[in-house]
């Protein structure tokens, strides 16, 4: 399976209030800590490699930066 | 200091070679008499081959060192007739336990598979050790020992190599067909030979101290990361034998090391650690720093690295002394061979091949915890939090704990020895990986499939009805035809599970124990090419 970058959640408004909602009351480290915590979570959830592979090589382009090799 | 343990000094004595001033060639020179070298010595003996040990120390590894033997090394001994005292003295655990500050994040039970002949692991100072290690050495008319030998001058010479020796009479030559460096991390035989000990990796320091507790704490590995009594580092507590614990408190490379071994700052550190109430005397204490490197070649013409001098790694998953041994494994058969002209000098550089690709796997393992327990920013410190925090409810979050990963061996998957599978199997064990144990019986006694397969040749193991030939010559080499039903029975069936033995399933075992081909049907033309394969030709 590849990694599914279509829109893929119902009601995302709704999921997105919940997300940072969730955070509103943190300070910037307890949110990077529980952050950690929710990618850790999430990709156990996935668990399949290549998805989550992906996934990082994505969301670390996106910032801008290739991955390092190696 | 020390209370549970008296060093022993062995005697120096004048080599007759030097007494006489003659130079002398040796088929083979070890240099270094630490676990490694004394364990390649008696391999090479086990295989028939005279060998001279050569120390600039005369006595065994002070303090307790490389502490945890796993499985495979304890095989290996076992195969040299040295295992049992070792099992005996040492200590075996199975539950460990990690802390995260000052909470039990997770604790695990090993369990490791039954019907093996030996543990998943034991603990045991390296000084009983080596002292095991010299007392074979010592009785075996093929070793000959030398104390207070130090190597202070190396040359290559073709088919040889020279070397000046320094001992309490004077500096001496000697020439050696084949010298094996197992001098340590620090091998000066390494820099003789000029050769690079490099790699990416990390350093750090540890104050590792030897305790003698009274009562009160469990057979049990503790590890803790960033614990209360020891901010931002971790610490790790390890039982050995004669109520000796062992301590590992992380120091991080930028720490003094001639000030913390000082008793007043290491006394309040485990006091910290153990509560005021516990009664412990400190037996030794010292500094360990480490990087992470390995040797360019294995091989530097006639000059053979094994052990530290090798490859440098972690301490974390016990990887150093169990990888040594393994190297003693891998060599001494082959080199052997070489010597009595069985085998072509290709065999030698299978060694370098199969090692330094073992070596390499254990620099990752150990990469892999340090980088989990010394967090390299603080982006990996919080996923390390994050993984440590998730350990204590939830499971899926423990296999990503890592704080430091029992050495397993390393399958040889890519060697020029291997046969590669041309049949079908479904499980059993893959060409280049070590022969798992199983219960046997012989003439209706129990015993260890290992045991059987423990005299040094080239084994054939069968399944099913039993082939014609018992032993198939190869050249030079003889082939053990061990058949399953006829010279051994499978009483319990763990043999045909381990090795998916079908009849008809045929398995060339090496002499260090490594399965270096299979078929699923027993034919001795292939049998032939496989044994030439796996001697190099």
């Amino acid at each position: 399976m590849a990694l599914n970058t279509t829109p893929n959640i119902a009601n995302p408004d709704g999921f997105y209030e919940e997300l940072i909602g969730s955070q509103r009351d943190l300070a910037d480290d307890e949110a990077a800590r529980m952050n950690a915590r929710l990618v850790l979570l999430l990709a156990n959830h996935i668990g399949d490699r290549r998805v989550l592979s992906e996934a990082i090589r994505l969301a670390r382009e996106m910032g801008g930066a290739a991955l390092p090799q190696g | 200091m020390q209370k549970t343990y008296t060093y022993r000094q062995f005697p120096y004595v004048r080599s007759a070679e030097q007494a006489a001033g003659e130079t002398k060639r040796h088929p083979v020179v070890v240099v270094g008499a630490g676990p490694i070298g004394l364990t390649m010595a008696l391999d090479l003996a086990f295989h028939g081959q005279s060998v001279v040990v050569l120390d600039d120390n005369n006595t065994v590894s002070i303090g307790s060192r490389a502490v945890c033997y796993a499985k495979r090394p304890l095989e290996i001994w076992d195969r040299l007739g040295c295992a049992a005292p070792m099992v005996e003295k040492g200590v075996s655990w199975k539950v460990g336990k990690v802390f995260f500050r000052d909470q039990l994040s997770y604790q695990f039970d090993l369990l490791p598979e039954a019907d093996h002949k030996l543990p998943a692991m034991i603990n045991l100072q390296q000084y009983y050790l080596e002292e095991m290690l010299v007392a074979r050495c010592q009785s075996n008319p093929l070793i000959d020992l030398r104390w207070k030998h130090k190597v202070i001058a190396l040359a290559q010479a073709g088919d040889h190599v020279r070397l000046a020796v320094e001992t309490p009479d004077g500096a001496f030559d000697m020439e050696a067909g084949w010298l094996i460096a197992c001098d340590g991390a620090n091998s000066d035989i390494r820099g003789m030979v000029g050769a690079a000990f490099t790699g990416q990796f990390f350093q750090d320091r540890f104050l590792i101290a030897d305790v003698v507790m009274k009562a009160g704490f469990p057979t049990e590995r503790w590890f803790w990361f960033d614990p209360p009594f020891h901010p931002g580092q971790s610490v790790l507590l390890h039982k050995q034998s004669d109520n000796v614990w062992r301590i590992d408190f992380q120091l991080g490379w930028d720490a003094d090391p001639e000030e913390e071994k000082k008793p007043e700052r290491v006394l309040p550190r485990i006091r910290a650690m153990l509560g005021a109430k516990t009664e412990f005397e400190l037996e030794w204490v010292s500094i360990y720093q480490f990087a992470c490197r390995r040797i360019d070649k294995f091989r530097h013409e006639r000059v053979l690295f094994a052990g530290d001098s090798a490859h440098q790694v972690s301490p974390f998953g016990a990887r150093g002394a169990n990888t040594g041994v393994q190297d003693a494994d891998n060599l001494a058969w082959k080199l052997a061979l070489v010597m009595r002209g069985h085998a072509p000098l290709a065999l030698i550089d299978s060694y370098d091949a199969e090692r330094a690709y073992a070596a390499d796997d254990n620099l990752l393992n150990s990469t892999r915890s340090t980088d989990f327990i010394t967090p390299k920013n603080g982006a990996s410190r919080i996923y390390r939090d994050a993984v440590l925090d998730l350990a204590r409810d939830h499971p899926f979050a423990r296999p990503l704990l890592n704080s430091g990963r029992l050495s397993t061996p390393t399958p040889y998957r890519q060697s020029p020895l291997n046969t590669p599978d041309a049949d079908d199997f479904d499980g059993g064990v893959a060409p280049g990986t070590n022969a798992p144990d199983a219960p046997v019986e012989i003439d209706g006694k129990a015993g260890w499939l290992l045991n059987v397969l423990g005299d040094g040749c080239f084994t054939l193991l069968t399944f099913g009805a039993p082939p014609e030939p018992r032993e198939i010559s190869c050249g030079d080499i003889a082939v053990k035809v061990l058949a399953v039903g006829r010279d051994l029975v499978d009483g319990k069936g763990l043999l045909a599970v381990r090795y998916a033995g079908a009849p008809g399933t045929t398995y060339l075992l090496r002499p260090d124990q490594h399965v270096a081909a299979r078929w699923r049907t027993f034919d001795e033309v292939a049998v032939r090419a496989a044994v030439a394969r796996a001697i190099g030709r």
